[in-house]
């Protein structure tokens, strides 16, 4: 384990320490880094009295579990007191540069949550539900539940190459298929909401919806 | 070393424990020593299918906790000298015996046997876990229902995640009037839903329910088209690449063939 790099920085201050962890590299580096500096390079802070402690992870967006290993290092200490944790909780959703990929079937009752937008190569077979806060992209058939925008964003979509699902939600609005509306294509389609209802569309369609996808517009 | 199948499905009542004792049987017919194990317990039924409820003296229980020895809870089949059942306790609940425990018996099963067939009981649970813990390979057993092949996947699902690989299908109580008319699930449907290996397809057959009535497995009755059926998947267990049985035709044509060739 190398020490030279600064991902973990520790600033005293007035009346205890603030720890600055880097929002750039990758999570578990910085883990790694936070531990050794604890239990090895800088053992003389755990002799010491009860410190106060602030956290700051700068712009990271970081899940409740990575939050919460953070933490396990610095109570592993004893004598560190957690003031404060400042961090940013979720990625901004649908901006379509934090498109996410992954593969598989997705089998009953199994259930793939995700922060951001998703592209999943597969089926979604039925009782298997994908929950992503951004877009949902599915190369495969859709025949479970998928619900995008699950953090309120109205704006979010799901395609999917063969569009028979169970239920589609949007933010809060639930859809159920085929008692609303039926897929007529058979080609790629999308959902989405229009006034706060589920509309279907033909994937091509999607370009006039959403502003902010990047535009091909030829050479 | 031997090699532990176990037949599960998720869903109760699509014939789990017939495909454990057909196959079973079949595979015997063929010649090989095969042990047949009963992990339902609570609610055993492979002793009553194969007919040989009134020759248990130990069980499953017994031997997870000591009491006997393994072979002191074998049952000796009464058609075969080479196949083998380990029943389950009957008095008992899934929650006496561990995953661990299962694995070991089955272990020590493989070094005395070709084939272990593992009865798994229906759901997802304990039991569940139980069946699996020392199996090699999967059979995964539906009919063309949705409900059922819905719970096929779940129990799919579950399978990819355990060490257990890559299950095979069975499609059982397959009526291919109902096909026909559109009134069932196509096994090409199926298929596409689950998307693992067929290992074979089964004709629904009165005669596997009075068979199972008798302890007689339906896999000894060569008329039965179930029976045909069973034997093709024990030779395509063995490796015997034989094609998919044909279920659209008339009735009676079967026993005419073997009637022709002087077999019925």
């Amino acid at each position: 384990m190398t020490v030279k790099s600064k991902h973990v920085r520790i600033k005293g201050i007035k009346d205890g320490l603030v720890f600055l962890l880097d929002d750039k590299c990758p999570f578990e580096e910085m883990l790694g880094e936070l531990r050794y500096k604890l239990e090895h390079s800088h053992q003389n802070i755990l002799t010491g009295p009860i410190v106060h402690v602030d956290i700051k992870m700068g712009k990271r967006s970081v899940t409740e579990e990575e939050k919460e290993a953070v933490l396990d290092i610095l109570r592993g200490q004893g004598n560190l007191l957690i003031r404060s944790v400042e961090a940013q909780d979720s990625v901004k959703p649908g901006n379509g540069s934090s498109l996410y990929v992954m593969s598989g079937i997705l089998r009953s009752g199994q259930v793939l949550n995700h922060k951001g937008d998703l592209l999943f190569l597969g089926d979604v077979n039925p009782g298997g539900a994908i929950t992503c806060t951004g877009d949902i992209f599915i190369l495969g058939a859709l025949k479970g539940v998928a619900h995008a925008g699950v953090e309120g964003n109205e704006g979010a979509v799901i395609a999917a190459s063969v569009m028979a699902p169970t239920q589609l939600r949007i933010a809060e609005i639930i859809s159920r298929p085929p008692d609303e509306w039926e897929t007529r294509e058979s080609s790629m389609e999308f959902a989405f909401l229009s006034e706060g209802v589920m509309q279907i569309d033909k994937i091509h369609n999607i370009v006039k919806l959403r502003r902010d996808l990047n535009v091909f517009k030829g050479v | 070393m031997g090699e532990a199948i176990v037949v599960t499905s998720g869903k109760g009542g699509v014939g789990k424990t017939t495909t454990t004792a057909n196959i079973g049987t079949a595979l015997a017919l063929q010649g090989k020593k095969v042990c047949l194990v009963d992990t339902d317990i609570g609610l055993r039924n492979l002793d009553v299918v194969m007919g040989l409820e009134n020759r248990i003296i130990y069980d499953l229980v017994d031997v997870a906790e000591g009491r006997c020895r393994l072979g002191q809870a074998l049952v000796k089949d009464k058609r075969f000298d080479e196949l083998y059942m380990l029943p389950a306790a009957q008095t008992k609940d899934k929650t006496s015996v561990t995953p661990e425990q299962v694995r070991d018996i089955v272990l020590e099963l493989k070094k005395e046997y070709e084939y272990i067939l593992i009865d798994c009981p229906a759901g997802i649970e304990h039991g569940f876990r139980n069946a699996i813990a020392g199996a090699d390979k999967a059979i995964v057993v539906t009919t063309p229902e949705h409900a059922a092949v819905r719970d096929a996947d779940r129990v799919i699902g579950l399978l990819e995640q355990s060490e257990v690989q890559s299950p095979k299908l069975v499609v059982n109580r397959i009526r291919p009037g109902l096909i026909k008319s559109g009134d069932m699930l196509e096994v090409e449907d199926i298929l596409q839903v689950l998307n693992i290996d067929l290992l074979g397809i089964v004709p629904d057959d009165e005669l596997v329910i009075k068979a199972a009535n008798l302890g007689e497995p339906t896999v000894m009755n060569p008329d039965s088209g179930a029976a045909i059926a069973y034997r093709n998947i024990a030779r395509r267990i063995l490796g015997d690449a034989v094609p998919l049985m044909q279920l659209d035709r008339k009735p009676g044509t079967f026993k005419k063939l073997k009637k022709f060739f002087g077999l019925g």
